[in-house]
C-alpha cells in the first residue's frame, strides 16, 4: 500500500481510506479523530470524536457537552483498530491532552504530528518520537529566524520588569488554552507565589487544568471588585482583551504578549507589545530539523506553516518531502 | 554591547516619550565612556560606517545559511539586518563579546577588505537581540522612534542641566563626547563652543488670551503679523551657512538657495517663506512640499524661491544682541537688513499699535497671508525658551466646518484601546445624490469624557471593519455630526477631496445636528486660500 492510499488530503480535512476517518477535520464528518484541543484542529458537529480524555473534556467545556454525536477517549500508547487501520495516540507536548496520531495499514506507519513542540512543559508529557514512514509535521515556526529561548529565561525577564515596575500592571497576553496555562505553571516554578489575575475567558480551562492534576496555585478574577487597579500584579489575558476597553482598568499597563512570533521585533511592535516573551507552543526550526533527523522518516510530509523553507531543508538534507496543503489552520495567536 | 541592544529593545518597545526619556538616562547613568557616548551618537544619528552597506550583510549571512532559506526569512521578517540576526548561526567557544565602543572604533579603523571579517567575528561573539543591535547601528537608519532632540532631552535631565546649553554646545562636540559627559556629571567645565555656525536656542511666544489683555497695555509692545511659514534662524559664522529650524534641525540642505545668499555675519530670527508664481507669498502647503525633499529639486526650487522675512538680529559680526531690548535689537536688524541688501531677506513689517479693538480686527481678518499677530515687549531681551509675559500670539480664529464622522481607527499607547483618529467628510454631488467625501483626519481637541463618548458610538454605530479601522455608519439620516476648526485650506492632489486642512481638531461635537445639515464641498472650496 502507497501512503497515499493511507492518508491523503481532502477538503473536509486529512482523510484515512482504511479507516475511514479524518483527522482534525475542518467540517463536520461522520468520524473524526483530534490532535488536540485548539479550536482549528478540535471543532464541534462530527458524528463518532475519538481523542485523549484531556482533549475531549477540553471539546465539552468549549462546545457544550453535545459537541458530537459519541465520543471514544483513548489514552496515550493504546491501539485501537479503526476499519482497517490501527491507531494510537502518542505525546504531543503541546497542550495538555495533546497527541501525535500513528496509523498503521498495510504494513506502513504514518504518524501526524498535529501541534507538536520539544522544549519541556510542566502541564503535560514530552513529546514521544515515534519511527515511521512517513512523518506529517506541523511547519508553523519553520524558518531559520525562529529559534526559541528558554521559556525559564523569558519568565525571569517578565519577573525583573514586575520587580522594577511595581506601580504598574503586567497585562500578559496568552492563548486560553495551553499558553495561559503553561506561563502560569513556569511562575509557579520561578517561585512566582502571589495570586495571578486572570481574564474570565481562562477560568474555565484554568479549573480543567487542575482537575487534570496540573497545580496552578492561587488564581483570582482580573474583574476583583475590591481590587483597584492591580498595580504590581501579573493579569493573563487573551490577546484579544489586550486592546479593548477590558484593560482600562489596569494602572499603566505594561502589555506583554507571550508568543513564538514575539521573536521579531516588528511584529512585537505593530501589536503595541511594550515587552515580548518568546515562549511558543510550537517546535522552532531546531526542534522541527532535530525531530525530523531523530526519526528520519522515509518521507516528510508538511502541513500548516511555512512548509516552503522546510521543504528546502528537506531537499538539502536528502529527505524526501512535500507540502501536503490542509486548508483552515490559523497561525496568528499562538 | 548587551546594555545597548537592551536600549534599542526598549526605545522600539516602548510608546511613550517618558518611557523612551526614562530608558536613555538609565541607560546614561549606568553605562561608562565610551560606550554611552557612542550610543548617544548612534541614537542622533552622528555615525556611519560607509562600508556597511545591505549587500554586505547579504554575503556574511550567505556565507553561513542557505539562499533561499534566507530568501524566505527576509520575505516574512522584512527587515535585512533582523533577518541575518535571527539567522545567524551560533558557533560554540567564539570570541568575547566586544563593547560598543570596541565596535565603533573598530569599524572607523578598518578597511574595506577587514570590516567583513571583524562584522563576522562579532557576529558570532553576540546573542541575538545584540547582533540586531549591531547590524542596525552599523547600516544606520534605526528606527527606535528617538533622535537627537529625545537624546537631548534625556541628557538635560539625567544632569539637570539646561536643555539649551546641550542645544548650543552640540554641533562643536563629537562622538564619543567624553567632555560634555565630563561636565554634564560635573567633573569638568563646560565645553567651549567650537563649532562653526552653532544653533542658538531661540525664544517663543505664548497665546495671548483675554485676561492678558486686560492687564496689558498694548504700547508696551511692538506688533507685527504671525507669519505663516517655517520660523529658522539664518546662521553665517566665517564662510559657514546654515539655517535651522526652532529646535535646531538644520534644514539648509533642503534650501541651498537661500542658503546662498546668507552673505552676512551674524545670526538672524525670522520666518521662511516661498514665493508663488505672482510674486506674493505662496500657501504654506507649497513651502510643505520644499521641506519635505531630501535632496532639493530643482524645477521646486525655481517655482518656488525660498527667503526670509527677518524680525529678530541675535548676533551682528562678533557682537551678541541677546541681553539687549527688543528695541535695540530691531534698530540693528533694520540696519542690518538694508546693508545685506538681497532680495532674500527681508524685514517683517511693523504695525501701528494701537488699542486693543483694533488689533483684535487686524488679526480677525489679517490685510496680508498672516495667521494674526504677534506682540513682543520693546523691552524684552532674547531669552531662551519660553519666558512668561515678554511675547506673545495673538491667532486668527479657525475656520469651522461642520463634518460627519466616516471612520475611526485605534489610537497608540494609552488611547491602544480607543477609538481616537476620526476621519470626517462632507456633503459632495447634486441633490438627492449627495455622498459623504472624505476631508481629514483629527486626533484632539476633545476632552477625555467626549473621547469615551465617541469611543463608544463609534462602536454602537460600526458598519465595517478594515484591521485596525472602523467605518461608522453615516448617511443623510444616520451620523454624527464634528465641528471641524482648522487653521487653512489648500488644493492636494493627494487627497481624494482634492482639499487639505491644516492642522484640524475637533471643536465641539454636534451631537445635536443631524447628519444632513452637515457642510458641503462647495462650502469648503470658498475657504480656499
Amino acid at each position: 500500500m502507497r501512503p497515499a492510499d493511507i492518508l491523503c488530503s481532502k477538503p473536509a480535512g486529512l482523510y484515512c481510506a482504511p479507516g475511514d476517518f479524518y483527522i482534525d477535520p475542518m467540517r463536520p464528518v461522520d468520524r473524526a479523530l483530534i490532535t488536540h484541543g485548539h479550536s482549528d484542529h478540535a471543532r464541534a458537529g462530527h458524528g463518532a470524536v475519538m481523542a485523549t480524555r484531556e482533549t475531549l473534556a477540553i471539546m465539552a467545556e468549549r462546545y457544550g457537552a453535545d459537541f458530537a454525536a459519541a465520543t471514544q477517549p483513548t489514552a496515550y500508547g493504546e491501539t485501537h483498530t479503526i476499519g482497517d487501520a490501527r491507531v494510537r495516540f502518542a505525546p504531543a507536548g503541546h497542550v495538555l491532552g495533546s497527541a501525535q496520531i500513528v496509523v498503521e495499514a498495510g504494513g506502513v506507519r504514518m504518524v501526524v504530528s498535529g501541534d507538536y513542540k520539544r522544549k519541556r512543559d510542566p502541564t503535560c508529557p514530552l513529546f514521544e518520537p515515534v519511527p515511521c514512514d512517513v512523518f506529517i509535521s506541523e511547519a508553523t515556526f519553520a524558518l531559520p529566524v525562529f529559534r526559541h529561548p528558554e521559556p525559564e529565561a523569558e519568565i525571569a525577564k517578565l519577573l525583573r520588569s514586575v520587580a522594577a515596575n511595581p506601580e504598574r500592571t503586567h497585562l500578559v497576553g496568552c492563548y486560553a488554552l495551553g499558553k495561559a496555562q503553561r506561563v502560569i505553571m513556569l511562575l509557579r516554578e520561578a517561585g512566582y507565589a502571589k495570586p495571578i489575575y486572570i481574564h474570565g475567558a481562562m477560568e474555565k480551562l484554568c479549573a480543567l487544568y487542575e482537575s487534570f492534576g496540573v497545580r496552578l496555585g492561587e488564581l483570582l478574577p482580573a474583574t476583583s471588585p475590591t481590587k483597584k487597579d492591580f498595580a504590581g500584579e501579573i493579569v493573563i489575558a487573551p490577546p484579544s482583551a489586550m486592546a479593548d476597553r477590558w484593560s482600562r482598568r489596569f494602572a499603566d499597563p505594561v502589555d506583554c504578549f507571550a508568543s513564538g512570533w514575539m521573536r521579531i521585533k516588528q511584529r512585537a511592535k505593530q501589536r503595541g507589545v511594550e515587552l515580548p516573551l518568546v515562549i511558543s507552543d510550537h517546535a522552532d526550526w531546531d526542534e522541527l530539523t532535530s525531530t525530523v533527523k531523530e526519526i528520519a522518516p522515509g518521507e516528510l510530509w508538511i502541513t500548516h506553516g511555512r512548509d516552503d523553507a522546510l521543504a528546502r531543508w528537506a531537499e538539502l538534507e536528502g529527505f524526501k518531502a512535500r507540502p501536503l496543503h490542509l486548508v483552515g489552520f490559523e497561525d496568528e495567536d499562538d | 554591547m548587551h546594555a545597548f541592544a537592551e536600549l534599542l529593545d526598549r526605545l522600539i518597545l516602548t510608546s511613550s516619550r517618558n518611557g523612551k526619556l526614562d530608558a536613555l538616562k538609565t541607560y546614561f547613568a549606568e553605562t561608562p565612556d565610551p560606550d554611552r557616548g557612542y550610543a548617544l551618537a548612534a541614537v542622533a544619528g552622528e555615525l556611519s560606517f560607509p562600508f556597511a552597506k545591505p549587500a554586505l550583510l547579504r554575503n556574511l549571512a550567505a556565507a553561513r545559511v542557505d539562499g533561499q532559506l534566507l530568501a524566505l526569512s527576509y520575505d516574512y521578517v522584512g527587515d535585512l539586518a533582523e533577518t541575518v540576526a535571527l539567522v545567524w548561526p551560533t558557533r560554540h567557544g567564539a570570541n568575547r563579546a566586544p563593547t560598543l565602543g570596541e565596535v565603533v572604533e573598530g569599524l572607523k579603523l578598518a578597511g574595506k577588505l577587514d570590516a567583513p571579517r571583524l562584522l563576522e567575528n562579532w557576529l558570532d561573539a553576540l546573542a541575538a537581540t545584540e547582533r540586531w543591535a549591531l547590524l542596525k547601528l552599523v547600516t544606520g537608519g534605526l528606527r527606535i522612534g528617538a533622535g537627537a532632540r529625545l537624546a537631548k532631552q534625556a541628557l538635560a535631565d539625567w544632569s539637570h542641566k539646561p536643555v539649551a546649553d546641550i542645544e548650543e554646545l552640540w554641533h562643536g562636540l563629537s562622538p564619543p563626547y567624553l567632555d560634555l559627559f565630563a561636565w554634564l556629571e560635573n567633573k569638568a567645565p563646560k565645553p567651549e563652543n567650537r563649532s562653526l555656525a552653532p544653533f542658538r536656542p531661540v525664544m517663543l511666544a505664548h497665546a495671548l488670551e483675554e485676561a492678558d489683555r486686560a492687564k496689558l497695555d498694548p504700547a508696551d509692545f511692538a506688533v507685527e503679523w504671525k507669519w505663516d511659514g517655517v520660523r529658522v534662524q539664518a546662521v553665517s559664522d566665517r564662510g559657514r551657512c546654515r539655517l535651522y529650524t526652532r529646535t535646531g534641525e538644520d534644514v539648509g540642505h533642503a534650501f541651498p538657495d537661500l542658503l546662498e545668499a546668507l552673505r552676512f555675519e551674524g545670526v538672524l530670527d525670522g520666518e521662511m517663506l516661498v514665493r508663488g508664481a505672482d510674486g506674493g507669498v505662496a500657501p504654506f502647503n507649497d513651502l510643505q512640499q520644499r521641506l519635505n525633499r531630501k535632496k532639493p529639486d530643482p524645477k521646486l526650487i525655481a517655482r518656488f524661491p525660498a527667503f526670509i522675512r527677518a524680525y529678530d538680529l541675535l548676533i551682528d559680526g562678533a557682537e551678541d544682541l541677546r541681553t539687549q531690548t527688543y528695541r535695540q535689537r530691531r534698530e540693528r536688524l533694520e540696519a542690518f537688513v538694508s546693508r545685506i541688501a538681497t532680495a532674500r531677506i527681508d524685514l517683517s513689517p511693523q504695525i501701528e499699535s494701537a488699542d486693543w479693538p483694533l488689533l483684535d480686527d487686524l488679526r480677525k481678518s489679517p490685510s496680508v497671508a498672516a495667521e494674526g499677530l504677534m506682540l513682543k515687549r520693546w523691552d524684552s531681551p532674547y531669552l531662551a525658551g519660553r519666558p512668561h509675559g515678554l511675547w506673545f500670539k495673538w491667532k486668527r480664529d479657525p475656520h469651522l466646518v461642520d463634518c460627519v464622522l466616516m471612520y475611526a481607527q485605534r489610537g497608540h499607547g494609552r488611547r491602544s484601546s480607543l477609538y481616537s483618529d476620526f476621519t470626517f467628510g462632507v456633503w459632495r454631488g447634486p441633490e438627492g445624490e449627495e455622498e459623504l467625501t472624505p476631508v481629514g483626519k483629527a486626533y484632539f481637541g476633545f476632552t477625555d469624557e467626549e473621547l469615551r463618548l465617541l469611543d463608544q458610538y463609534v462602536r454602537e454605530h460600526t458598519a465595517d471593519r478594515f484591521g485596525p479601522v472602523r467605518a461608522v455608519k453615516a448617511d443623510q439620516d444616520e451620523g454624527l455630526v464634528l465641528e471641524i476648526a482648522f487653521e487653512n485650506l489648500a488644493r492636494s492632489a493627494r487627497h481624494k477631496s482634492g482639499l487639505a486642512m491644516r492642522f484640524p481638531r475637533i471643536s465641539r461635537i454636534r451631537w445635536d445636528k443631524a447628519a444632513r445639515e452637515a457642510d458641503t464641498v462647495e462650502t469648503l472650496e470658498k475657504l480656499l486660500t
